[in-house]
């Protein structure tokens, strides 16, 4: 009884106090909201503030064009050109290994599977976004690298030029990526096939279209915007992700080619910045600024994108 | 294969597509399966009550985990008591106050980038930001104020999608009975929403759990168990490693028995949480329909 004292005591409280309190509430609130924006601006100037210094110091082409990494040497060489290939065409591989799978499975709990077995799969792909990606480096650094080994002796077995990494390569890093991207593209594409209206796929099959045909000449091109976003996700997701591959993919910055040990721009900083000082640790920093620039890019791409898909799905 | 699909009846492509969708679905709930079976088969070997309750010993050469295990818990309380306030309250206003204009969609689109930034970059600004601007070096403050940035749109967006579900004849009903608007926040739509807030804490969670990135140069590598009571508060501004950290030291170290006692531990906490959040959800439709 006392508590419905209280309560009916705060509203007819005297009006004075009432609009303070209302006030307060509000720029409380507002400052909360805040908060975000203050954020990013903060994030973007000290992404900028640490990261171009290097540039002017090494200078712009030795740095983003430079293909020799010799940060601690006498004479030290800051090129990141093969740290940038290698984040550009890992990523890319990953996508396309990653996205028709994704997609298929995607397809397969939207439509194909039965409601049962659906609702078994669909907690599994959510169980696979949610483990620690620590231990997806765990288990490709013991369960990929053997592999790659194994397969690199083979071919690699007359080549004297080649330098053996024991495994720790492109290849096993990208398979890593792949397998990191699977849940965030199954989950957003069997989102926007469900949400592709039904009278469509009736239409498809009314008019003689089998059930495979109307998924991908109906439902698909229907969900096209969902689907690139999922895509635009991935990308980003892979892109961005450092400790999964930090001691899968080798450890020596290369030319991206598939046997070669290769660094990305998120591996490099996660492996060097715990020793790093001066010029070396202020490179590492112009490494996260480019990682800072691709992921402001992606997101750009998705803002527009999703506002795209808004449009049409308005008309 | 376009151009065949229209001139042949027997559509062989029908079949090579179904059969490519059983594959990868089989292939992608196969992955799974190996994944957790496998670090459990490797795992329970090595967890024991003296791994979980003890710290890494040098003299006798015994490796324990209870010190991560506490940095943990350190991280994720100090991260959820910034996080969840201002989360809610940045949910409150975008829901509550804010009428649609520039502002409100500056807000939206910081939050939808704070989501996308990965965690990399938040540990290097948390490292020059809060490590050498505000001086708190290697710390658990430092990783927690690191990661309260990181889990905020997943708080705020949990919370949005809760306030949104909460009925307007409930705001109507309110206000047109007298109630101020702090009153209506307070006593009807904060605990309408309380599911959904829940929910997004315990993602969160999962969250700082799983995190390493963002963690290893703002938290540091910490792994001893604070030993006083006064050691208890001043751990907080004391490098400490979670157990995510401490997986990849010692997945690093090549100390792979360890390693895979703390990714079964891990594991366990975030099958714990996936079931957790289903649970939740499942009482949040139900209460929906009520």
């Amino acid at each position: 009884m006392t508590n419905t004292k209280e309560k009916s005591f705060s509203i007819i409280g005297s009006l004075k106090t009432k609009s303070t309190v209302e006030k307060s509430a509000q720029v409380v609130f507002t400052t909360c909201a805040f908060f975000a924006v203050l954020a990013v601006l903060s994030i973007t100037l000290y992404m900028v503030i640490n990261g171009t210094p290097a540039l002017t110091k090494v200078g712009i082409r030795e740095i983003l064009f430079g293909t020799v990494w010799k940060p601690t040497a006498a004479e030290p060489s800051y090129g990141i050109l093969y740290v940038i290939l290698t984040s550009i065409v890992g990523t890319f591989l990953s996508i396309l290994v990653g996205v028709p799978i994704g997609l298929f499975t995607a397809i397969f709990l939207a439509e194909v599977a039965p409601r049962k077995l659906a609702k078994l799969v669909k907690p599994a792909v959510e169980l696979l976004a949610g483990i620690p990606s620590v231990i997806y480096g765990l288990l490709g650094l013991l369960l990929l690298n053997p592999i790659m080994y194994k397969w690199e002796l083979i071919i690699f077995k007359d080549d004297p030029n080649h330098q053996f990494t024991g495994g720790a390569n492109l290849i096993s890093a990208v398979i890593v990526l792949a397998i990191m991207i699977l849940p965030t593209v199954i989950n957003i594409s069997e989102a926007a096939l469900k949400a592709v209206p039904r009278h469509l796929k009736e239409a498809s099959l009314a008019l003689g279209g089998s059930h495979i045909q109307t998924i991908f000449k109906v439902m698909i091109p229907a969900a096209k915007s969902g689907i690139v976003t999922a895509i635009v996700l991935g990308v980003g997701r892979a892109i961005g992700e450092a400790m999964a591959i930090s001691l899968v993919s080798g450890s020596s910055v290369n030319m991206p080619l598939p046997f070669n040990s290769v660094r990305f721009l998120t591996t490099a900083i996660v492996s060097e910045m715990g020793y790093a000082s001066d010029l070396h640790r202020q490179v590492l920093f112009t490494i996260g600024l480019v990682l800072f620039l691709f992921i402001m890019l992606i997101n750009f791409l998705l803002t527009k994108g999703l506002k795209k898909g808004e449009k049409e799905n308005d008309k | 294969m376009t151009n065949s699909i229209c001139r042949k009846k027997i559509r062989m492509s029908d079949y090579v597509l179904k059969g490519l969708i059983y594959v990868s679905a089989s292939l992608s709930i196969l992955l799974l399966a190996c994944i957790v079976g496998y670090v459990y088969m490797k795992g329970i070997g090595a967890v024991s009550v003296a791994f979980l309750t003890t710290e890494p010993s040098t003299i006798k050469g015994t490796f324990g985990i209870a010190g991560n295990i506490v940095n943990t818990l350190y991280i994720i309380v100090l991260t959820l008591l910034i996080a969840t306030p201002i989360g809610v309250g940045s949910a409150i206003y975008l829901n509550e106050y804010a009428r649609p204009g520039r502002f409100v969609s500056l807000i939206e689109f910081t939050t939808e980038t704070l989501a996308g930034i990965p965690s990399i970059i938040f540990g290097l600004f948390g490292m020059v930001f809060f490590g050498t601007t505000i001086r708190l070096g290697y710390s658990i403050l430092t990783g927690a104020l690191t990661l309260t940035i990181m889990v905020l749109p997943l708080i705020t967006r949990n919370t949005q999608e809760a306030l949104k579900t909460v009925p307007d004849t409930y705001r109507s009903g309110a206000l047109g009975m007298g109630a101020t608007k702090w009153y209506l926040i307070r006593t009807i739509l904060l605990p309408s929403a309380m599911p959904g807030i829940i929910t997004g804490v315990i993602l969160a969670v999962g969250r700082i759990v799983g995190e390493s990135a963002a963690l290893l140069f703002t938290a540091g590598s910490g792994y001893l168990l604070p030993k006083t009571g006064a050691g208890a508060i001043s751990k907080i501004f004391e490098s400490g490693g979670t157990l995510t950290i401490q997986l990849y030291l010692s997945m690093s170290k090549a100390k792979y028995e360890d390693a895979f006692g703390i990714a079964f531990v891990l594991l366990t906490i975030v099958l714990l949480i996936n079931m957790l959040t289903k649970y939740l959800a499942r009482k949040f439709d139900v209460n929906l329909r009520a």
